[in-house]
């Protein structure tokens, strides 16, 4: 079937762009454009859900789909650039010392994601099974980023990036997880990130400032 | 191979030191426009030699002959890898001489010659200009290189011919994304070694940002139209690597007629035409990194370039 | 000579042991009258040249088709333990790399020797060609006990040429750092050796062949032959004392180490590792690729930052051995996978980066001493614009510089190439990590190849090129012809590999048979380059010199009937700057700076930078190892702590002595008892 096959092809290439906007998530300096990459991740995200549905003929994924467009690519987003602009944050630049060594430590995580995956997919029996290498390096560039960040701010986003890698996984693995646990996971994230909120003006009103490095002086000596 | 395949090889060599001017002259003028200035006619560059060849030479007085050397060198590298890079056919007799890694190291060849010809007048800027092109050269290469690995797994060979013939016999179109990596790298590592912005200005003339123009301060008349030449060349080059490895269509394959060229020619202004927009589109759009923010830059591309490589490795393809 | 009474005087082995013995004869010449310069340098250093192509048209007999391994035992040696010798393809090859450089360097040294310079040149000649005597011993050596003697005569002589200018003390402290590592390198060896003989107790290199080990003792004998070998071609961190020692020995000493000796080094790996061993488990490949790559780029980096033209070669040497090791260590992981045709490849490149080493950097220490003969002056911050003074070492050198920065059409070139084209197929291993991370090591002997030719441009740019930094540069003069002649032959061996990648290839795949079983293909003719298969891969050397040469010719003929030619000498322009001083030009430190700037963390820097007020402003950068101050020092306090303990046994009473031995002498009996 040379169209599933033309579907998958595409869904490949959708998942190049997300390990791309991962990396480039990991180097961007400016709050605001990391925001529009996560969109970004979002957008990518939906469009391989709608096709993986599209070719597998799976009506639940198509449902899944529009859940991560409303949430990941309207609600969040919005959210979070609300907050930025309460929080006065938009053109904050946060200093990221050495990006080359970042970049080649997020190289061998990849190395790293892929070497495993490879085992794990040959099980799958999706057409996309060989993108959870992709998934997984995802997820591990995601945490990187929150560990290489020191503004509270950009680790939530750092945050939801890593949530979208393990929706990727599930989408190309096993086709999506069951809607219970997706609802689940979709009403998790929106309270994260409403505490998320609370706590970044709790942050500031205590520090007047978002830099998590403040909250070293917590500690008693 | 036949004495038309010699035909061609010289014919492709003159269409690129032809119309090698030409592309620049277009990028330029596609780069006015979109600054809201009043465009340069694009046989501006043909002037520029036209000027520089009747001019009278000012030579520094302490030039040795590895100065009036360099130009003729640099010329010739970049000639003789027009000559293997196949632009508008892969019929190429000469194309086997050299591979795509023998085309990074002629480039490399004719980078040394014009560091060594900048340092030998020993004026401060000279040397300046020599050891940021070094730089850039030394972080550029291995992404280059890392490309071309990515582009040579797609397609079985690293011979350029061989590798249009592969992609194009393919029966329908397969979307590669470990060709779509090296293609994003394979720019980046383009824009740094032609001096292009933001990694060096063509168009400055600030004494201490420039990077290609202070290594050809000293050159005047003959000897700056032939560096000049080259440097507009290489850019052309690197485009029609680009086309080779990316986006082949067109190229007329081993044994076509008089009439597929004419298309494949065709073709490869189509290409240009396109490519020297987006080119002077990026430019505009870009601003001129700091020096040392270039090896950030070519970091990236030497990532994307390696994770073209993985990517390929695990999609198995 | 009854040296070789068993052997009858026309085969290959006798003739190559009467030429050995005829080196050690001109060195023992050289005490007739050791200080008439006529006689030792321009009488018998020609010899010892004569002798050295000799070796190498020997040792390509064995490198022709047909050829089976000589062997012989000789009646030298101990009563039971007679020196055993071999001449197979391996070894003729490294015969031929140490004839034909060695040939080179001796030619040049006859015009470089002069009186007044430490050592009585006589004494001088004895050492020098005990040296190169000592080499091809060697690497003829069949049994692990001839192969120790030779191997700590090369040591001791070497040493002692290091030390030729003995009466400056710096000089004498890099000769002792360089015979300490030589000796730990040694008991590497020896400890290697031990293992290898797997409790047969038979020294000969059959019996280790024919040894069986467990897999632990076969890696354990790996990783100290790793270890030994290592230390004599300078591995990083084994490396330390290349930059001391090549600095200190005279010009045409360094370029013999550094061409010839370090390349010994890596025959005694490869004849054990790829001989001797049988197949092992692929980290030895990859603890030697990844040892190389490190080293290959260690040095590139810390070449582009020296200050001192040798120092700076030495570097270069590192480098250049980190990539023949890369190279080898490919071969031995390609081997562990059963993965022949690319092992063949990998070790191909290795072979041919060694051979094509040996020749240019030669050719560049030589360049330096006819620098330093000319101007006195070792420091690349005093020279400059010698290329006007000195046109045909400056010639010369720039196809050395060209040829070590790997540029097309030369000759580092088409080993770059090749080592590139090998990891080009590693992607097909079968193994999930290796597979991803082998190929990356590609990008590695990219990055150093493109340092190595920045650092070049720094190396020809700073010493020939510019203005002259200090006065007096303008009264240089040229080589004398005698060096020009070595200097010249060396640069033929850099243009004609280049030219001819193939023959070299050919003549490589022979070792590559003998060694991993099989060899790369053969192309379609001598001009063509095409180790794997035609449509995949292909380059010409030939070609594209015809090309390159005939586009400039050219682009010549046709400039000069475009243009009128008529030329102005003028001052030159400098953006308009009206005063221009040689000082202005970037010094060897300034155009280090972008590599201190990207490279930071790898080196030990202390910077004295100016104050705004200064009325004399100077900067001074001195740039050390981490590896010295973090390692080697604690470890030599830690030797000298232990020493201290130990000289609590040394009371200065003769009674204490005496009791010891007596003590001694009841355990012992007590042991037998």
């Amino acid at each position: 079937m040379p169209h599933v096959n033309f579907a998958a092809q595409v869904v490949q290439m959708l998942a190049g762009a997300l390990l791309l906007i991962s990396f480039a998530m990991l180097a961007e300096r400016r709050s605001r454009r990391l925001l529009i990459l996560l969109v970004w991740q979002g957008v990518v995200l939906v469009t391989s859900t709608v096709l993986v549905a599209a070719s597998a003929h799976l009506t639940h994924l198509y449902y899944s789909a529009a859940l991560t467009l409303l949430l990941k690519v309207c609600v969040l987003p919005l959210i979070l650039f609300r907050l930025m602009r309460k929080l006065g944050i938009e053109r904050d630049n946060e200093p990221l010392v050495n990006v080359p060594t970042l970049m080649l430590v997020g190289l061998c995580l990849v190395i790293f994601a892929f070497g495993l995956a490879q085992p794990v997919s040959a099980l799958a029996t999706t057409v996309l099974r060989k993108t959870l290498g992709i998934a997984i390096a995802v997820i591990l560039l995601s945490f990187l980023m929150i560990l290489a960040r020191r503004k509270a701010f950009t680790q939530v986003i750092g945050f939801l990036s890593l949530e979208n890698g393990l929706f990727f996984a599930a989408t190309t693995t096993t086709y999506g997880m069951p809607m219970v646990v997706e609802l689940g996971m979709a009403l998790d994230l929106l309270v994260a990130v409403f505490i998320f909120g609370i706590f970044f003006f709790h942050i500031r009103e205590q520090f007047d400032s978002l830099d998590l490095d403040q909250l070293e002086s917590l500690k008693e000596d | 191979m036949s004495a038309i395949a010699y035909v061609w090889q010289v014919g492709e060599c003159l269409l690129a030191i032809a119309l090698a001017p030409l592309f620049t002259g277009w990028v330029g003028q596609c780069r006015a426009w979109l600054q809201n200035r009043s465009a340069p006619p694009l046989w501006q560059p043909y002037r520029l030699l036209r000027k520089l060849f009747h001019k009278d030479a000012a030579l520094a007085t302490d030039a040795s002959w590895l100065f009036r050397l360099a130009p003729y060198v640099v010329f010739s590298t970049m000639v003789v890898a027009a000559a293997i890079i196949p632009s508008v056919t892969t019929d190429l007799p000469l194309a086997r001489v050299a591979d795509a890694i023998a085309l990074v190291g002629v480039f490399a060849t004719g980078r040394v010659f014009i560091s060594l010809a900048a340092m030998d007048i020993g004026a401060g800027f000279g040397s300046m200009g020599a050891r940021r092109e070094m730089m850039i050269g030394f972080l550029a290469e291995p992404a280059l290189l890392m490309v071309l690995f990515s582009a040579f797994m797609t397609h079985g060979s690293t011979a350029l011919p061989e590798m249009v013939e592969g992609l194009l016999s393919q029966p329908h179109i397969v979307l590669h994304p470990s060709l779509f990596f090296a293609g994003v790298a394979f720019v980046m590592v383009l824009l740094a070694e032609n001096a292009r912005l933001p990694v060096d200005n063509p168009s400055t003339h600030l004494e201490l940002t420039m990077i290609h123009e202070a290594m050809i301060l000293e050159y005047s008349a003959r000897h700056l139209a032939l560096l000049e030449w080259a440097s507009w060349l290489k850019l052309f080059n690197y485009a029609c690597i680009g086309f080779a490895l990316f986006m082949p269509w067109g190229i007329a394959l081993h044994g076509a007629g008089a009439g597929r060229l004419a298309l494949a020619i065709a073709a490869l202004l189509g290409k240009l035409v396109v490519a020297g927009a987006a080119l002077a589109l990026f430019e505009t759009l870009s601003a001129k990194l700091r020096l040392f923010r270039a090896p950030e830059f070519l970091t990236m591309a030497f990532l994307f370039a390696v994770l073209g490589l993985l990517v390929y490795l695990l999609l198995g393809a | 000579m009854h040296v070789v009474s068993s052997l009858t005087t026309t085969t290959p082995l006798a003739g190559l042991l009467i030429l050995v013995a005829s080196w050690f004869l001109i060195g023992a010449l050289g005490l007739i009258q050791p200080n008439r310069i006529g006689w030792v340098a321009r009488t018998l250093f020609p010899l010892g040249a004569l002798v050295a192509l000799g070796i190498a048209g020997v040792g390509a007999m064995s490198l022709v088709p047909g050829f089976t391994a000589q062997s012989s035992v000789l009646a030298l040696g101990l009563p039971n333990m007679p020196f055993h010798v071999r001449l197979d393809t391996l070894s003729g090859f490294f015969l031929v790399l140490l004839g034909s450089a060695g040939a080179g360097i001796s030619i040049f040294a006859a015009g470089y020797f002069r009186q007044g310079e430490g050592t009585a040149p006589g004494l001088l000649c004895l050492q020098y060609h005990v040296f190169l005597a000592s080499m091809a011993l060697v690497v003829l050596a069949d049994d692990a006990y001839l192969f120790m003697v030779a191997w700590e005569t090369m040591a001791l002589s070497s040493y002692f040429l290091v030390v030729t200018q003995h009466r400056i003390p710096e000089i004498r402290r890099a000769g002792f750092l360089y015979l300490l590592m030589a000796h730990v390198g040694a008991l590497g060896i020896l400890l290697s050796f031990g293992v290898l003989q797997g409790g047969s107790w038979q020294m000969t290199f059959d019996a280790m062949r024919a040894a069986h080990l467990t897999p632990a003792w076969a890696s354990a004998a790996f990783v100290l032959a790793l270890f030994g070998f290592g230390a004599k071609a300078g591995l990083v961190p084994l490396h330390v004392w290349l930059p001391e020692a090549h600095p200190a020995a005279p010009s045409p000493v360094s370029a013999m180490m550094s061409g010839l000796m370090l390349k010994v080094g890596v025959y005694g790996l490869l004849r054990v590792s790829l001989d001797l061993l049988h197949v092992g488990p692929w980290w030895w490949g990859l603890l030697t690729l990844g040892l190389g790559l490190g080293t290959a780029l260690y040095g590139a980096i810390f070449a582009a930052v020296q200050t001192d033209m040798k120092r700076l070669l030495a570097y270069s040497s590192i480098e250049n051995i980190g990539l023949i090791f890369a190279g080898i260590g490919l071969a031995l992981l390609c081997r562990s996978f059963d993965m022949r045709l690319l092992a063949a490849l990998a070790l191909a490149a290795a072979l041919i980066h060694a051979f094509n080493h040996a020749f240019f950097k030669s050719l560049l220490f030589l360049v330096t001493g006819s620098v330093m003969h000319a101007t006195g002056e070792r420091s690349l911050g005093k020279l400059g614009g010698l290329i006007r003074y000195m046109p045909w070492v400056a010639a010369l050198a720039l196809i050395g510089s060209l040829a070590i920065a790997g540029l097309p059409p030369l000759n580092g070139f088409v080993s770059e190439w090749l080592l590139l084209q090998a990891f080009l197929q590693t992607p097909r291993i079968p193994h999930a990590f290796l597979n991803m991370i082998v190929p990356l090591g590609a990008a590695l002997v990219a990055l150093t190849v493109a340092l190595a030719g920045y650092v070049m441009v720094k190396f020809y740019g700073v010493i020939f090129l510019g203005q002259p930094r200090e006065q007096g540069l303008e009264n240089a003069h040229d080589a004398s012809w005698l060096e020009r002649v070595g200097l010249s032959w060396l640069a033929l061996g850099c243009v004609l590999i280049g030219v001819f990648p193939q023959v070299a290839l050919d003549v490589v795949s022979r070792i590559t048979r003998q060694l991993v079983g099989t060899s790369v293909q053969r192309g379609p003719s001598p001009w063509w380059m095409t180790p794997i298969t035609s449509s995949q891969t292909s380059y010409s050397g030939l070609w594209l010199w015809v090309g390159l040469l005939l586009v400039i010719g050219v682009t010549f003929v046709l400039v000069r009937r475009i243009y009128h030619g008529r030329v102005r000498r003028t001052p030159p322009w400098d953006c308009g700057y009206p005063w221009q001083t040689p000082r202005m030009q970037d010094s060897s430190e300034g155009f280090g700076q972008p590599i201190r700037h990207l490279f930071g963390p790898v080196f030990r820097m202390q910077r004295e930078l100016p104050h705004p007020s200064d009325p004399k402003p100077t900067y001074r950068v001195q740039v050390q190892e981490h590896f010295w101050h973090q390692l080697y020092l604690p470890l030599g306090r830690l030797v000298q702590r232990t020493a201290e303990r130990v000289t609590i046994l040394q009371g200065g009473r003769l009674s204490t002595y005496l009791l010891y031995s007596f003590m001694t002498l009841i355990l012992l009996l007590v042991w037998v008892l």
